[in-house]
């Protein structure tokens, strides 16, 4: 091997950081793009939503113009609210998304204890009938879910979109998870203190997963709240409680609808979602497998 | 001891017996029978008039296959599956990208995720602007010469790129969620791994191909299954954009929709025993390619 002269190793280390300068610079022209490409719509919605249309001549295609709007309103969120009733659908999204959220997270905490910490001849059954939801073809099962929730009377009721959704697979396991992570002296220290098992579930079990539930909560609220085509079928009958998710593109069907009051919906809609997401984001950035995305 | 066992199971059911009793009734019993409903005739009337299903056996499944809408239906939703390599390959990368120790990544992962927790509705409303004729999309193709002001169309109400534009939309609503799977698969390929082939002179490219690509493969796979699966299914995208109409020309008409639109979503006419067997078949195109992945997987198992 060739001795480097130190001009030489000058050269290359200040090739290698110009190198690695152009690369990161590279990295973060390319990370700024995607960026971009992510948040553009929500951009571009937010100032259609604030844009005031009493101002002559605004329209949203008039690029680049209509995104910095020259004139600032809240009233488009006004008039959704107060002439389309928006009111009314975000308080349904809120009852269905309360229902469901505490409707998944008892359904799941009790039926996790059994199976995680409890010995009972058919356990094995019930577990693999459990797992084999993951792989049913579910998709067709709306079809006979209205016709079920007719013959219960429950079809176009806040129960009917409700109950079907809220023993899920996905919410049993992560349950099950936090259980079988627990200390098993805990629960035995419990039992001689003569706790019965409802008892061990309660003041052992669930406070010590806390964590599990908030993520299980957060993901089922997020799911939840951005529904469209369950809810949309469910209430089929009744438009009263749409959920904002259908209700804003049923806004959006009407002839001759007002842009900028869709825009302002979206926003109303979305802000919920956003600061639930921003405040839970580690939830959500530690990959769990949550709601499956095409 | 033997009360003491009884007792337990008593209260392990009683426990479950929510869980499984909802499961039952809205998992179970509609896929059983839902597929029975396949093999029968059953329409909206015979609903109101209080008739039970007619066992008619393979009719409808015979119908179903013969039917030009479903067969347009299965290949649009087969069309959609392009979506997949595509949608992870990309996500790798952007996860490879937001992966580097620079400063900001944790705002640029959180940024990439805001898609994920977008509704699809929502998704509809805001992308259909950009889709318009006067719409962003066509306006950004100006500004690069990529278009005269003559050319523009509406991207969702021309039957050449109507499916590509709905696809476009299912692939942002994607990358971030894939992303942060591959994160954590990233977390596994040592470090030196990457700068021994930088110090041999491998560009970032040759990097990707050569050493993320082939370690990545086995959580590649798994998200590419979960991705096939959901691609297969796509039906809510077609309803927001659409309206459930499939159109243009039924360019967009998939799969799920011809079961959608045989049942709850033309109510009026709605052919239960249709519907059941298109789902039917979907499924089973459904387990053939879950089938395939799973063998793919299996030889990558059995080669380390």
């Amino acid at each position: 091997m060739k001795p480097v002269s130190p001009q030489d190793a000058a050269r290359l280390r200040a090739r290698a950081t110009l190198r690695k300068g152009l690369h990161i610079a590279l990295s973060y022209a390319l990370l700024l793009a995607i960026l971009g490409f992510a948040i553009f719509p929500f951009l571009w919605t937010l100032a259609i939503s604030i844009t005031d249309k009493q101002a002559s001549g605004i329209s949203i295609y008039d690029f680049p113009k209509s995104l910095f709007p020259p004139a600032v309103t809240l009233g488009n969120f006004y008039e959704v609210i107060t002439k389309l009733s928006l009111g009314k659908y975000f308080l349904n999204s809120v009852i269905i998304t309360a229902l469901t959220v505490a409707g998944t997270l008892v359904v799941s905490a009790l039926a996790a204890y059994p199976l995680a910490r409890l010995q009972f001849p058919g356990r094995g059954l019930v577990f693999g009938a459990i797992v084999s939801t993951l792989v049913l073809p579910t998709e067709i099962a709306f079809i006979v879910n209205v016709l079920t929730l007719r013959d219960l009377g429950l079809l176009g009721t806040y129960a009917g979109v409700v109950l079907p959704l809220i023993a899920t697979a996905f919410g049993i396991f992560l349950m099950r998870q936090a259980y079988l992570a627990i200390p098993g002296t805990l629960m035995e220290a419990a039992r001689m203190d003569g706790a019965s098992e409802l008892q061990i579930l309660w003041r052992v079990m669930i406070p010590l997963s806390v964590p599990s539930l908030t993520a299980l909560g957060i993901f089922t609220l997020v799911g939840t709240w951005n529904a469209f085509f369950w809810p949309s079928v469910a209430l089929l009958t009744n438009d009263e409680l749409l959920p904002m998710s259908v209700a804003i593109l049923k806004l959006k069907g009407q002839f001759n609808y007002d842009v900028f009051n869709v825009a302002a919906g979206a926003m109303i809609m979305m802000i919920p979602v956003l600061v639930v997401f921003f405040l839970a984001q580690r939830f959500f950035m530690r990959g769990l497998e949550g709601a499956v995305k095409g | 001891m033997k009360r003491q066992a009884l007792t337990t199971t008593l209260i392990a059911y009683a426990f479950l017996a929510p869980a499984l009793v909802l499961m039952g009734l809205f998992t179970f019993y509609p896929v059983f029978y839902g597929s029975y409903l396949g093999f029968t005739d059953y329409t909206v009337a015979d609903l109101a008039s209080g008739e039970g299903p007619r066992w008619v056996g393979l009719k409808n499944l015979e119908f179903v296959l013969g039917d030009p809408l479903f067969q347009t239906g299965l290949l649009n939703s087969l069309k959609y599956l392009l979506v997949v390599p595509v949608l992870q390959i990309a996500s790798l990368a952007v996860a490879v990208l937001v992966n580097q120790k620079l400063p900001l990544m944790a705002f640029f992962r959180v940024g990439y995720y805001i898609p994920v927790v977008t509704s699809i509705s929502l998704a509809a409303v805001m992308w259909e602007w950009i889709f318009q004729k006067e719409g962003f999309l066509n306006w950004s193709l100006q500004l690069l010469n990529l278009m005269n002001a003559e050319g523009r169309f509406n991207w969702l109400l021309n039957e050449h790129t109507a499916l590509w534009a709905i696809m476009l939309v299912t692939f942002w609503r994607g990358f971030g969620y894939y992303m942060v799977l591959y994160l954590a698969g990233l977390q596994s390929i040592p470090a030196e791994l990457e700068e021994a082939a930088t110090l041999d002179g491998a560009t970032a490219w040759q990097r990707f191909w050569l050493i993320i690509v082939p370690l990545m493969r086995p959580t590649l796979l798994l998200c590419s299954l979960l991705s096939t699966i959901a691609a297969l299914r796509v039906l809510e995208e077609i309803i927001v954009f659409t309206g459930g109409s499939g159109g243009p020309l039924n360019s967009t008409y998939t799969a799920l929709l011809y079961v959608y639109n045989k049942s709850w979503g033309n109510m009026l006419n709605a052919n239960f025993g249709v519907a059941g067997a298109a789902g039917l078949l979907l499924a089973l195109v459904g387990f053939a390619l879950s089938y395939l992945n799973f063998r793919l997987t299996r030889e990558e198992r059995s080669e380390r």
